[in-house]
């Protein structure tokens, strides 16, 4: 059955055939036609307050659900302010699919008011675009957008829709299936490179797993415990991937990097055999073994591009981590690396909770035992950029839990968008943002839009008063001459949130650290902490 | 080292700019571009020569199907090339030199595609060195204009690029 209605409420049924109940976004001109319809759905509308953050929040909520997520917003500057959103999504390999609405047909390229080449603008960030010009093709265009974001390596993909076509009517009918001749992801992995890593394995003295944010996207975290289990084989993340073992597991050594933790890089440098999962080899991961030559790799990815790109490799298996990991699984043999394994844990040092008498406020990794120890199991932490998300990355302990953050373009002003999305995809899970007091104040705005629509996420702000992170590498760096880091000026941050009506409070020693967190985790409604830190707090613990 | 990339793509607004976007900002060297309709016209075949190391062409070959409107990529083996390019040249010819020119054509193979009282443009196809060479026999008369084409390209042999 198709009966003529017009493209926007063409595009809003599209929405609910995907079964997208929530999008975020910010209206305007050229985008109204698509609200008007909007109205007249179930689907909920988050008003955010910065179209970045319509991004952000989409991205939060894809990566709780797993599904492309939607945000919204209109041409020109609507359309520009999205672009960090898109490409951080693409960075970080998120399914979002962004509506923006342009000028009419005829005006484009006239450079007529709020006119942007936004397809063109977001060319190398996005997975793909469309600049939709022809009316009928709307809803095949909209289920393509779909598959294509969510399907393979997901990612994020531009749909902009000029007014003028927004309003022309059209036959609709949602396609229950699309067919794209030039994309085609690879799922299943080759049986011959499924073998051959597993004998691998098998011979292997030394072997190692590296597992990135790519398990998340495949629902991939129990399969890469068991066979952790079964192989005995330790665990070592990737920044995305902090979470998707429980912190307590004993084959899990901590995140690697730049940033990583002492166990997991020596254990990187130590070993005989790299099992890339999901992992794309990012340079502030993976720099220690780009020299060494006396170990194999196997590298198991859905896209083939990332294999070989950073790193050489020996076995590469393209695939869905899901399906190789369940091949791989029922192949590999049970390993003795005792001693390994052994090794290995030897190298895990517990971040003691000290408190330095010559500082100020409190220790990170203290305060962040204490918030891991009070936290749900059903919880999801959404950190910032700076030093706030390596001490998250690398103190915050979860049994359960789920981190996100911008790990492949560091984006600040991430984590508290993203975990408004998050909060709405997981509305039963304890979600807390934590930022510094540079990022906060790139994202505060979004306080409003958790009061206007009911969305309890939590706030930590580590409070410096400096651009921590840049000012730790002006310190290390560039002789201690410090420019342009210093955050003079700044509001008082419960009093500001006191201004939305959110209650909050000063953290400004551990011991008062317990007694605020439990408030924070207790309280109903949205909550924030003012956590005093000291200036001259490392990143590097 | 250079390579000849033979691309299928879907016929679509805005794919040329994602193939050569992709180039620029991945910092692969371009060295000649040619785009055409191929016998089904919802499919265009584009020729890219460029210049890099194998990591560079796996890279490159990677990269382009990664975009959505790429149906196939390959790289034609050098030693079963069929490379050409076309070239229009347009020299200063009194009516004396006509017959120089006219000899020229006929050693070259070039074809002789307008005469004016002042001028004669000539036209050749050929791969890169018979064009250069051709280009060096023609400068002793005063070169007016000359515009050339990106090299297409296909393999020799029974095999074919397809969808």
């Amino acid at each position: 059955m198709s009966h003529r209605i017009t493209v926007a409420e063409a595009l809003v049924k599209c929405l609910e055939a995907e079964g997208i109940s929530t999008i975020f976004g910010y209206p305007g001109a050229a985008i109204c036609p698509f609200y008007d319809k909007l109205a007249d759905s179930k689907i909920k509308h988050i008003l955010v307050r910065h179209e970045a953050n319509a991004g952000h929040a989409a991205s939060g909520f894809a990566r709780l659900s797993g599904k492309p997520a939607v945000c919204v917003a209109t041409s020109g500057p609507g359309a520009t302010n999205l672009i960090t959103a898109i490409a951080t999504a693409y960075m970080d390999s998120i399914p979002i699919v962004a509506i923006t609405g342009q000028v009419s047909t005829e005006q484009i390229g006239r450079d007529v008011f709020q006119e942007a080449d936004i397809t063109g603008a977001t060319e190398p960030f996005v997975k793909h675009s469309y600049l939709i010009k022809n009316a009928e093709l709307v809803p095949e265009i909209v289920k393509k957008a779909f598959y294509i974001a969510g399907s393979g390596r997901p990612g994020p993909v531009l749909l902009d829709i000029p007014y003028d076509i927004q309003q022309q009517f059209i036959d609709f009918k949602y396609p229950e299936n699309v067919e794209i001749n030039s994309y085609r992801p690879t799922y299943e992995g080759n049986k011959l490179q499924i073998k051959r890593a597993a004998e691998a394995i098998k011979t292997a003295k030394k072997p190692l797993i590296c597992a990135g944010g790519g398990l998340f996207t495949a629902n991939a975290r129990d399969l890469v415990q068991s066979i952790a289990e079964k192989a005995n084989i330790p665990v070592i993340c990737t920044m995305m991937g902090v979470s998707l073992m429980p912190s307590d597991h004993p084959l899990f050594l901590g995140m690697v990097g730049m940033h990583g933790c002492s166990a997991a890089n020596c254990a990187i440098s130590e070993c005989d055999l790299l099992i890339l999962l999901g992992a794309r080899v990012g340079d502030r991961a993976v720099t220690a073994i780009k020299e060494r030559d006396d170990f194999k790799v196997i590298h198991i990815d859905i896209d083939p591009a990332e294999i070989g790109k950073n790193l050489p490799v020996n076995i590469p298996v393209v695939g869905d981590l899901k399906a190789v990991l369940a091949q791989l699984s029922e192949i590999i043999e049970k390993c003795d690396n005792t001693e390994w394994v052994k090794k290995c844990r030897s190298e895990r040092i517990c971040l003691t909770a000290t408190e330095n008498e010559n500082k100020i406020g409190l220790n990170p990794a203290a305060f962040l035992e204490k918030l891991s120890n009070l936290l749900p199991e059903k919880c999801v932490v959404s950190a910032d950029v700076g030093q706030n998300q390596i001490w998250t990355a690398s103190c915050l302990k979860l049994n359960g839990g789920r981190f996100i953050t911008s790990g492949g373009m560091g984006t600040m002003g991430y984590s508290v968008p993203a975990a408004i999305g998050a909060k709405s995809a997981a509305p039963d899970a304890e979600v807390i943002a934590i930022c510094g007091d540079g990022s906060f104040q790139m994202q505060f705005m979004e306080l409003a839009t958790m009061i206007q629509h009911g969305i309890n996420v939590k706030v930590i702000v580590m409070a410096n008063n400096r651009l921590g992170m840049v000012r730790e590498v002006q310190a290390n760096n560039y002789e201690n001459k410090l420019v342009a880091v210093f955050l003079d000026g700044s509001p008082d941050f419960v009093k500001l949130a006191d201004a939305y009506g959110i209650k909050g409070e000063y953290v400004n020693n551990i011991s008062e650290a317990e007694t605020a967190l439990k408030n924070l985790i207790n309280s109903d409604k949205p909550y924030i902490l003012q956590v005093k830190v000291d200036e001259n707090e490392k990143s590097i613990l | 080292m250079k390579h000849t990339i033979s691309i299928l793509v879907e016929n679509n607004a805005g794919v040329l700019a994602r193939i050569s976007g992709l180039f620029a900002r991945r910092g692969y060297n371009i060295h000649s571009l040619a785009v055409g309709v191929t016998d089904n016209d919802k499919i265009s075949r584009i020729t890219i020569v460029a210049e890099g190391s194998d990591y560079t062409l796996e890279q490159i070959e990677k990269q382009l199907n990664k975009l959505i409107d790429v149906i196939k990529v390959r790289s034609l083996p050098a030693d079963k090339l069929l490379a050409r390019e076309l070239v229009l040249v347009k020299v200063c010819c009194k009516p004396a030199e006509r017959s120089e020119l006219i000899d020229i054509a006929e050693i070259t193979t070039a074809k002789i595609s307008d005469v004016s009282q002042e001028t004669m443009t000539l036209e050749l196809s050929g791969n890169q060195y018979n064009i250069a060479t051709f280009e060096e026999l023609l400068r002793p008369y005063k070169i007016i204009e000359i515009v050339r084409t990106g090299t297409v390209a296909m393999q020799k042999g029974s095999e074919g690029l397809r969808v």
